[in-house]
């Protein structure tokens, strides 16, 4: 029922804007001006002034920052890269974002590969107590970071991890699993199961079945909950901030808010260029696989 | 099965008769599927929830474990001020915001399901402030709320609205205000594209037949998109409510619960005394004390908005 739906999501975008369309002509252009396109443009330059202002900033040399009569701070004339070339060879940067990489890599990669092993023994192995696991992770999903993440220090002191972006890859699959088990439970009910019963038929084993059946019918959904978990990782910040210690393991939210706050007003440019370069491999990520990205979210909420 | 144990005796021996049995049976097979989540939710889940809980019925410090102090922790809450305003602040940051969260994003996703060109690029423009790491974001919104060079102070300026820059972050209720604007920010994307989803799914003949029969603009929502939608709104608000609740980052990022604790969050407050001060057993006290108010603010959110759905006892939810 609900599935039916969630597998629709990509689809419906398409359909939504044919038929729309049918009742449309009944309005006017002005009238949509007023109720449509003037309220939408208000919205949207809210909610992309701040990225503006970040780049912006990021290019701006000091003496502008500082001096809002002489020049409209709107905008930049002779706009610097210097910013951007002391944030990536004066600092430890590139050791951050790499740092904010491998760990969301390696949690990705570890939470995904347990979600579609338990998914598929949720959905279509139906073990005894399947449905009480199942609710169980829904619950897990449900339990946030911010009152984890004390015992979460004591707990990764005493496995000796601390200080260690080991500690992250390991503690990140906790947000990761439930959603990601959630989200592929739901692709997984929407593989016909006549398939898996021919392949039994023909001899094949859960493994081979799980490898060369159901995973490459997933695909799409294997993109959503890695598209998503990636992003859920690189935006991760209690955890990081409370099990990583020495600068050089930092990752990038870290790093920007403990290593650059220092009472400088020219510090500006610096934390603008910081954030500007920290957001963009996302964004450019997000770009390209914006209908993965929007079916995971939405998936997952209507499971 | 019984094919299978039929089979075993005569073909192979004993042993690997068990082994051939325990393969094809189910339970075992989805016990050894489950273990690689199961082990990760038990060891960094389950067992730190629990530990947490215990924690905070003991006086431990960072570096030693403490001893069992029974509620000693709670009471000592219980009589400190600054422990309620965390807590009365953190009430007003999440009404606050998810209510606003809610009207801006119904509105919002209502806008989006109309006709438009580059339809899909607005979309995908409008999820932006969600993709874009919150941290960041907040880092932002500092430097926009800047006492000194604030833009929106320097705008207001010009347009000869003030005579002075508002102190953001520094006055107590702006920066109550701020900090909610920051959060509604981030968070009117999310609740935007999933309703927007939910839209999507509701048949435009619908409307069609609506219109026909004299409805209003507000009648077709109200008769025909609120109760479709009920169900979704009831799971996205539930989320939203979650996150509201539990926020850090963007309150660390921006004030650290400044100026004079009127921004600190129950989970700020947490982080404070437990990684800042030492005081774990204190910290996990007031993280413990969230739960009861997570679990009411979920109960509200999910069954409030539930409830309506059965009432109405309409066949139309899918």
């Amino acid at each position: 029922m609900t599935d039916a739906v969630a597998g629709h999501v990509a689809q419906g975008a398409q359909q939504g804007a044919d038929s729309s369309e049918g009742m449309s002509y009944l309005e006017s252009l002005p009238s949509r001006l007023v109720t449509l396109y003037l309220p939408l443009f208000i919205i949207l330059v809210v909610l992309l002034f701040p990225f503006y202002w970040m780049a912006l900033t990021a290019i701006k040399p000091d003496a502008q920052l500082i001096d809002m009569e002489t020049y409209n701070p709107f905008w930049v004339v002779h706009p610097t890269l210097k910013h951007i070339e002391r944030l990536l060879f004066e600092t430890q940067y590139p050791r951050w974002l790499w740092n904010t990489m491998y760990v969301a890599a390696g949690a990705t990669f570890l939470s995904i590969a347990a979600s579609v092993l338990a998914a598929y023994a949720i959905v279509r192995l139906q073990f005894r107590g399947a449905p009480y696991v199942g609710a169980a992770i829904f619950f897990a999903y449900l339990v946030p970071p911010s009152i984890l993440f004390i015992p979460m220090a004591t707990v990764i002191q005493s496995y000796g991890l601390f200080d260690s972006p080991l500690a992250l890859i390991l503690v990140y699959p906790t947000l990761l699993i439930p959603f990601s088990t959630w989200l592929l439970m739901g692709y997984f009910k929407t593989i016909p199961f006549e398939l898996e019963e021919c392949a039994l038929i023909d001899g094949a084993s859960r493994w081979q079945i799980l490898t060369r059946i159901v995973l490459p019918l997933a695909v799409p959904g294997l993109i959503s909950a890695f598209i998503f978990s990636f992003t859920l990782c690189w935006n991760e910040f209690i955890y990081a901030l409370t099990l990583l210690q020495s600068t050089q393991n930092k990752t990038v939210p870290v790093a920007i808010v403990n290593e650059f706050v220092d009472g400088d007003i020219y510090r500006w440019g610096a934390l603008m260029a910081g954030a500007l370069v920290g957001s963009l491999p996302l964004v450019i990520l997000y770009a390209f696989f914006v209908e993965h990205y929007v079916s995971a979210m939405t998936g997952a909420v209507k499971e | 099965m019984t094919v299978v144990d039929a089979r075993a005796p005569l073909q192979v021996s004993a042993l690997a008769g068990a082994w051939q049995r325990l393969r094809s049976n189910r339970n075992w097979l989805g016990f050894w599927f489950m273990v690689p989540a199961a082990g990760f939710l038990i060891l960094f889940l389950a067992y730190p929830l629990g530990l947490g809980l215990w924690l905070s019925l003991t006086d431990a410090r960072i570096g030693r474990g403490g001893s069992f102090v029974g509620l000693e922790n709670y009471q000592w809450l219980s009589d400190d001020s600054v422990f309620w305003l965390s807590v009365f602040n953190t009430l007003l940051y999440t009404f606050v915001a998810s209510v606003i969260k809610f009207a801006v994003g119904l509105y919002l996703a209502l806008l989006l399901n109309r006709h438009m060109p580059f339809k899909a690029l607005i979309r995908a423009a409008v999820l932006i402030p969600f993709i874009v790491p919150t941290v960041l974001s907040a880092i932002a919104f500092w430097w926009i709320y800047d006492a000194q060079f604030s833009i929106i102070s320097w705008s207001l300026r010009k347009l000869h609205l003030i005579s002075e820059n508002i102190n953001f972050l520094g006055d107590g209720n702006w920066a109550r205000a701020s900090v909610i604007f920051a959060n509604i920010w981030r968070g009117v994307p999310f609740v935007a594209i999933t309703l927007l989803a939910g839209l999507q799914t509701v048949s435009p003949s619908l409307y069609e037949a609506a219109t026909l029969d004299g409805a209003t603009a507000w009648q077709r929502f109200r008769y025909v998109t609120y109760p479709l939608l009920t169900p979704i709104i009831a799971v996205v608000m539930t989320f939203s409510v979650l996150f509201t609740f539990t926020d850090f980052q963007l309150i660390w990022a921006m004030t650290r619960g400044g100026p004079v604790n009127a921004t600190h969050l129950m989970a700020t407050l947490s982080y404070q005394r437990a990684i800042l001060s030492g005081r774990l057993g204190e910290g996990a006290a007031i993280a413990t004390a969230m739960i009861p108010f997570l679990v009411a603010a979920i109960g509200i959110s999910w069954f409030g908005l539930q409830q309506r759905k059965w009432q109405q006892g309409g066949p139309n939810n899918d």
